[in-house]
């Protein structure tokens, strides 16, 4: 099939595009990042999404199969420039995708979607609302993206569109939010509260993208791999120190003694779980994982050990 | 065997799928399920010499829905329930009640209810956990029940329907249960309200003695047979308080039983730790 992947440089992008061009795929992508050692047999077009190039990539490709991975979260950009990739650059795929005649389109979500807070249930399912918004509007653009995305299921009845809704990533790559909170010797968490933290190995995500290409399922699917485990083990299985504080405190040292500029609302991520039920994904594609929980959390700690660890 | 060591063995055969690090899909942790049942567990045992009657009416593995009565001004009837199934049950079974959300936004008590299966009171939970063959408690009186009186403690307030619609929706059985004694151990005589607002709590039980330290007075949980309901939960309001008040009758019934008991008269089927 020929697949164009816009988001392709990122380091998912670039493992889901090895995947499906081992698998024998035509495989091209768009970003405005470099891929400076891709494969021959991948092309990548460094326009951005939301130009007119991008356009005439959709024009010459004619892909069968969009994966949309070009969205960013509040760590990678700013305000305005984020609503315009996140906002502007999803409405361009799929506005490509139904004019230059592409069959399925597949739009790589989060599951910070749902929110985390004090009355958010476990085991989200997908007809769920935002519920975080009010906290944490930082999120909005994604949200909006995630929304609009699925607007598409009535909007284009002839594509085929798939929603995914991915829980944290964790593993040798160090790709993700995840992984970026948990890279210093000492995780920092709020005291007296432990949530769960619901997480895959970058190669069940590969998996698990490659399967909604093969099996086209239609909808807004959850997709998570194991079982999720406290914040607190999460921490002592990577090898890191937890170091929990008091809110008041947490709160003032953002952004001072080594703790990262972090948004308020974000807070609520590591007092809350946002744990999803992934049940209609599995049914309709076949889906398992292949790692589980503690092989990921052991494979980062491999990859990244701890300072005290390494020295 | 001291109580320690008897919480420890009942975990060990509890139905809860705990994955090499003591914690399952729920994030039910087994380390500090045998912190704090060691910790209710001697209240159970030693405080209160809690007896138990008809304890073979609760299924034995598979979901089912104990629906009781409230009693005392705290949740001490939650907690001695609870430590009946996982000490005295076999195999041991482990109650998930639905929990106030303001519990769920306290540091600490937030994640000693995460960790022991206690989650904040809505249906998604209800369902999942249902769906998973657990069993849930409920009291239907809500904070209602739990600001009972101490001259209302054998009264029953209104119950909500929400508990019905759920065992119709996830085809659960209702095991009827009363719990007498919490209003003697709490003798609550009047509630702060005004209070509770300040600390995000429904209001703050006062006693005689002004807290809501319990006395150590003998509790006792009846069991009553398990209740079978056809439907699908999207019944009309009229046919669910219809039902409601089926299992409401029932635990008045057992309270009345309990209450005989308690006064020497109908002793039957006792366990006594």
């Amino acid at each position: 099939m020929r697949i164009l992947i816009p988001g392709i440089a990122g380091t998912m992008g670039q493992l889901v595009a090895k995947d499906l061009a081992d698998k024998g795929h035509e495989v091209s992508g768009i970003d405005r990042r470099r891929w400076a050692d891709a494969p021959s047999n991948i092309e990548v077009h460094n326009v951005d999404i939301r130009k007119r190039a991008a356009e005439e990539t959709f024009r010459k490709v004619k892909p069968e199969v969009v994966i949309h991975m070009a969205t960013v979260s509040h760590f990678a950009a700013q305000g305005e420039e984020r609503y315009r990739i996140n906002l502007g650059g999803t409405r361009a795929v799929f506005d490509h995708c139904v004019r230059y005649g592409a069959a399925h389109c597949i739009f790589i979500g989060r599951h910070t979607y749902y929110g985390a807070a004090a009355d958010s249930p476990l085991y989200h399912s997908e007809d769920e609302p935002p519920m975080g918004l009010e906290s944490f509007p930082e999120l909005a653009d994604l949200v909006s993206a995630d929304l609009y995305a699925g607007s598409a299921l009535w909007r284009f009845p002839a594509l085929t569109t798939t929603v995914m809704r991915m829980c944290y990533t964790l593993g040798p790559t160090g790709h993700g939010t995840l992984a970026t909170f948990l890279r210093g010797h000492s995780v920092p968490t709020i005291l007296g509260f432990d949530p769960l933290f619901q997480f895959m190995h970058e190669r069940d995500v590969v998996k698990s993208i490659a399967l909604a290409v093969e099996k086209k399922p239609r909808g807004v699917f959850n997709v998570s791999g194991p079982q999720p485990v406290p914040l607190s083990v999460l921490a002592r299985e990577t090898g890191r120190r937890q170091i929990p504080l008091p809110e008041f405190v947490f709160v003032r040292s953002l952004g001072r003694f080594g703790l990262p500029k972090i948004p308020r609302g974000a807070l609520n991520h590591i007092k809350y779980s946002i744990v999803m039920d992934s049940n209609a994904f599995r049914q309709a594609t076949g889906f398992s994982h292949e790692v589980d929980e503690v092989q990921a959390m052991h494979e980062y700690k491999a990859a990244f050990p701890s300072v005290r660890e390494a020295g | 065997m001291s109580t320690a060591e008897e919480v420890a063995e009942s975990l060990r055969h509890v139905d809860i799928p705990f994955n090499r690090f003591g914690v399952d899909p729920f994030g039910i942790s087994r380390r500090h399920l045998r912190f704090a049942f060691s910790f209710l567990g001697f209240f159970y045992r030693h405080y209160f010499r809690v007896r138990l009657h008809d304890l073979d009416n609760i299924p034995k593995r598979g979901r089912a829905m104990l629906v009781g009565n409230h009693s005392g001004g705290v949740a001490l009837d939650a907690a001695m329930v609870m430590c009946s199934l996982l000490l005295d049950m076999q195999p041991p079974r482990l109650a998930h009640s639905m929990v106030e959300k303001f519990l769920n936004t306290v540091p600490l008590l937030s994640q000693w209810t995460n960790r022991c299966g206690q989650f904040t009171g809505l249906p998604e939970h209800a369902v999942k956990l249902l769906e998973d063959e657990r069993l849930l408690l409920v009291f239907p009186e809500g904070a209602r029940g739990t600001a009972k009186l101490y001259r209302e403690r054998h009264s029953l307030v209104d119950f909500g329907s929400g508990f019905m619609r759920l065992a119709l929706q996830t085809h659960a059985p209702i095991v009827p249960f009363a719990f007498l004694g919490g209003g003697e151990a709490i003798p609550t005589v009047y509630n702060a309200y005004a209070l509770g607002r300040a600390f995000g709590a429904p209001y703050v039980p006062v006693t005689p003695y002004l807290f809501a330290l319990p006395l150590p007075v003998r509790l006792d949980i009846v069991y009553g047979e398990p209740m079978h309901f056809d439907g699908d939960g999207g019944e009309d309001d009229e046919v669910i308080f219809e039902r409601v008040n089926q299992v409401k009758d029932a635990i008045a019934g057992l309270i009345e039983r309990g209450r005989q008991i308690r006064r020497g008269k109908n002793d039957h089927q006792v366990l006594t730790p």
